[in-house]
């Protein structure tokens, strides 16, 4: 038996080589190596979670109808029997309470897809904070950021696709924003409508691009992103015997294979338990798509709280006296709309997406970085990441402003003008300390190369004093601690030349000047050899 | 491909100094316990069949609460089938995973391996090759070198950007259906129409409206619109109330626009768009649950709080002969968020250049 499947595997194995040469391939590939770190698997759980949607998605096709056709609800639910639905949400209900699965298979694509977007997002926040996107992954980080992008239209454009209530409300907010733009947001509006809100093709459109484009989109470039992965060989954090030019790890056949295979069936497990037990976007609840009713505390998912924080935050009268819309000309500028939902994640996201750009300026550093730097070696890329995160929780608690004072008995009206100093204080603190804790660390670790771990052993020294007796650290411990780069403000030509003529391009080498002394003037330097030579020296005297 | 494995009794030398430290080289392997005990191993082993027994066992649980358990239409019952399914996929899927982790952890070699990275930048042969090889192209073309041709390539240049327009004009053109942007200026409201109930339609009795009650309101015949009914319902919606008319400051200009305390106001929020409907009686206050923006009903529902700017337009309503509300007019300017011609669309010249409109408290 075993002696005639071998020689099936090997007589398929000749077939397709034959025809594709495949063999050169699987060799290189087999054995190629990965980094093991549980941090590496932020990744791959956002890829896990991407094929669960495909799979969840491809049941509710089955029965969805992408549809805004009116028709009276007939079916087991009691509480919707003859109301005016869009066959869409009826299709939903239908789907969640005659088929049987129909329901979780709808939880498990939504809890999936918040799942996706979380894992994105701290993925995305480990390979900031390890400085992974350094030479040469930058681009690598453009294409997750499009990634991550994508994410967020794709979880939108399904979020919609239900006609519930709290949808339909979540596509008139985006409407009256498209309808802010200057000049061509009236018409972007009837583009993507069809005409006037609600219209009755935006359903059929949101369907194709939910499960066409944006799928199709983030499949090329999921493909795109792990190719480059493969090209640049993972990075890794710092240990003995790692450096820039190796990678240590685990081959792909058979380790990581079944690792990461079987990794995607813990995923896969745990999205479909919990489906199986929490309930959510329970639509029927919330009923049909109708302009008129309202429900208090509607939230978009989480992923989309941040733009509703912004909203709210931003006030139409500013200080009480100046008018947040201008009417100029006969011609209204919405800034009330405009700087919260436009300008103010444009901005966000263009400094994420050029950040690996900014910090390459400000180093001045040409090589390829493969060992991920510790986040506190960092300090100020580490305060800039904690400062933007804080920027995000403020925006994402405003946007739950109303549960939160529902639940602490606050004002919901003191509660958004706390927020609104805050978004610009609580960054700048969140920031401020970051660097501080880091630079704490720092010290911490050149106390330990230099003087090595406190043991908690007391002895006592012939002149009487105490003193607690110090372990030195093993090469390797050491090695960690000191093997960071110790990069120091640019320095760069004199604006004139000898002969006094003004230089080129000096204005631009004063800009990189003075991002990398905000970056490097104050730092602490790790542990030199010779600085432990004279520690250890002064030790025993 | 250079590998090297983790060694089991020295490290290889680190090749790379920093800060004046030698690089210590990988640390030892270190044995797991079913490395060197074969009972250990065997345990390993039949742990893992016994996980991957547990997936079978949840695929024959899924299928089988499919097949066996029946749905009602309590629902009790259908939360129940699909949580049985659920569960049966959870231990599917848990079982292999798990499984296959375990296996890979406990029996699988785990020598960490060395392998050399290569700067990816391509040999300066390489580079010269490209360039060699893109400049004989561009010669026998035509498009650089000594025989350039411009024309041509100006000329196909301007057809590759143009070609798209081919496609894109008459789908983009398409989608905005007739681009009849004034419909945002614009309700189906008209003079003498009828006030009446939402969702039910009927009419509404000036004597109906109670001193502090609410009304959610539609326009008469909204119900028996054949087409468009929903988009005409989005701008049309109203709230009817009743002030103690010594509460209610009249707005200069519409003093006739309101009948003894019963006033009424869109119902779109001035910011983006939600309905506002939570009207709080002892304050007068109208508060928009999507971003809270509080409007004064008392003062011509200006903006209190939040991020709405402009007050909610008022519906200048009147009483007819048999005691029905109606409306005097269609809005006098456009209802819900502010876009770039409202004010070509605004036409009570209340419009918010003149003091009158907007606050500031
Ligand atoms: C659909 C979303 C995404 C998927 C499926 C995905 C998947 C992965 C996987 C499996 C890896 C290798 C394992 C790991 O380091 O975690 C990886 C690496 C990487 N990802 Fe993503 N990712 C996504 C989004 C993003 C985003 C939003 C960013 C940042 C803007 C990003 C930047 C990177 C970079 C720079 C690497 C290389 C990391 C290294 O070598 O250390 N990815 N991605
Ligand atoms: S839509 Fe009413 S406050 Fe934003």
């Amino acid at each position: 038996m075993g002696a005639r499947l071998d020689s099936a595997a090997a007589g398929t194995a000749n077939y397709i080589d034959e025809r594709t040469s495949i063999g050169g391939f699987v060799k290189f590939f087999a054995r190629k190596l990965f980094p093991d770190h549980w941090s590496f698997m932020l990744g791959e759980i956002a890829l896990y979670s991407f094929i669960v949607l495909l799979l969840s998605g491809v049941f509710l096709t089955a029965f969805f109808v992408p549809s805004m056709t009116i028709v009276e609800y007939d079916g087991p639910l009691a509480t919707m029997q003859g109301v005016e639905m869009s066959e869409a949400f009826a299709s939903t209900l239908h789907m969640s309470f005659e088929v049987p699965g129909g329901l979780l298979m709808r939880q498990i694509h939504h809890w999936a897809a918040l799942l996706f977007t979380a894992a994105i997002v701290t993925h995305m926040a480990r390979v900031f904070f390890t400085g992974a996107f350094r030479k040469p992954r930058e681009l690598n980080w453009l294409v997750g950021f499009t990634l991550m992008i994508l994410s967020l239209a794709a979880g939108f454009s399904g979020y919609s696709l239900p006609d519930d209530v709290l949808s339909g409300n979540g596509l008139r907010i985006i409407e009256g924003v498209t309808r802010s733009i200057p000049i061509v947001g009236e018409y972007i509006s009837y583009w993507i409508f069809g005409g006037e809100f609600p219209g009755e093709i935006l359903i059929p459109r949101l369907f194709t691009m939910h499960i066409l484009l944006v799928p199709g989109l983030i499949l090329v470039l999921i493909a795109l992103h792990l190719f480059l992965v493969f090209l640049h060989k993972h990075t890794q954090y710092p240990g003995g015997g790692r450096t820039h030019k190796n990678v240590v790890g685990l081959p792909l056949f058979p380790v990581y294979t079944a690792k990461a295979g079987g990794f995607f069936f813990v995923v896969f497990g745990i999205v479909a338990l919990v489906a199986a037990i929490f309930t959510i976007n329970p639509v029927w609840n919330y009923g049909p798509y109708d302009p008129s009713p309202v429900s208090a505390g509607t939230q978009p998912d989480w992923y989309i709280l941040f733009v509703d924080g912004a909203l709210r935050l931003m006030p139409g009268w500013l200080f009480d006296v100046i008018p947040m819309e201008w009417e100029i000309w006969g011609y209204t500028l919405s800034w009330n709309l405009l700087v919260p939902a436009l300008i103010l994640p444009g901005l966000f996201f263009g400094f994420l997406a050029l950040y690996p750009w900014i910090e390459a300026w400000a180093t001045g550093d040409r090589g390829e970085k493969h060992v991920l730097d510790r986040p506190r070696n960092a300090p100020v890329r580490t305060g800039i990441g904690v400062a933007l995160i804080t920027f995000y929780v403020v925006l994402v608690m405003e946007g739950s402003n109303d549960i939160i004072a529902n639940l602490f008995h606050l004002s919901l009206n003191d509660l958004t003008y706390f927020f609104r100093i805050g978004i610009f204080v609580l960054p700048a603190l969140a920031f401020w300390i970051t660097r501080r804790i880091c630079f704490g660390l720092q010290r911490k670790d050149r106390e330990l190369v230099l003087h090595g771990k406190e043991t908690g052993r007391i002895v006592r020294h012939e002149h009487g004093e105490y003193v607690e007796v110090h372990e030195p650290l093993t090469d390797e411990e050491r090695w960690v601690l000191i093997q960071h780069d110790d990069i120091a403000p640019l320095e760069i030509e004199p604006e004139f030349n000898d002969r006094g003529v003004r230089r080129k391009g000096y204005r631009w080498d004063r800009f990189k000047q003075w991002l990398s002394r905000i970056y490097f003037e104050k730092r602490i330097s790790p542990v030199t050899a010779e600085e432990l030579a004279e520690a250890q020296e002064h030790g025993h005297h | 491909m250079s590998t090297t494995e983790n060694p089991t009794e020295h490290g290889p030398e680190g090749s790379e100094k920093q800060n004046g430290f030698e690089n210590p080289g990988l640390p030892y392997h270190r044995p797991r316990r079913a490395d060197v005990d074969p009972k250990a191993d065997k345990k390993a082993e039949r742990q893992t069949a016994a996980l991957f027994g547990v997936s079978i066992v949840g695929t024959i649980v899924a299928i089988g609460s499919y097949m066996a358990l029946d749905m009602t239409d309590e629902i009790d019952s259908i939360r129940f089938v699909n949580m049985a399914i659920g569960i049966g996929i959870f231990l599917a899927m848990i079982g292999i995973g798990l499984g296959a982790i375990h296996w890979a952890k406990t029996l699988m070699r785990d020598h960490e391996m060395v392998e050399e990275r290569h700067a990816l930048r391509s040999s300066d042969e390489a580079r010269e090759g490209a360039i060699q090889n893109l400049k004989d192209g561009a010669e026998d073309s035509g498009l650089g070198g000594v025989k350039r041709r411009p024309v041509l390539i100006g000329s196909m240049l301007t057809a590759l950007l143009a070609a798209p327009l081919a496609l894109l004009w008459p789908q983009i053109g398409n989608m905005g259906a007739d681009w009849n942007i004034s419909n945002f200026g614009h309700t189906m409201w008209r003079k003498g129409m009828r006030l009446t109930r939402d969702p039910d339609g009927t009419p509404i009795k000036a004597s109906d409206v109670t001193i502090g009650s609410a009304f959610h309101v539609i326009p008469e015949g909204l119900n028996e619109l054949e087409h468009h009914k929903i988009e005409e319902k989005a701008k049309a919606v109203v709230l009817l109330l009743r002030l103690d008319p010594r509460d209610l400051n009249l707005q200069p200009g519409r003093e006739d626009w309101s009948f003894d305390g019963i006033i009424a106001f869109s119902k779109i929020c001035t910011h983006v768009g939600c309905p506002v409907a939570l009207y709080e009686q002892q304050t007068h206050h109208l508060l928009c649950p999507c971003h809270q923006s509080t409007f004064d009903v008392a003062n011509g529902a200006k903006v209190v709080f939040g991020p709405a700017k402009r007050p909610l337009p008022q519906l200048p309503i009147a009483v007819d002969d048999e005691g029905y509300i109606v409306a005097q007019s269609d809005f006098h300017e456009p209802i819900g968020p502010s876009y770039w011609t409202r004010l070509h669309d605004t036409s009570d010249g209340l419009h918010a250049d003149d003091d009158t409109e907007g606050s500031s408290h």
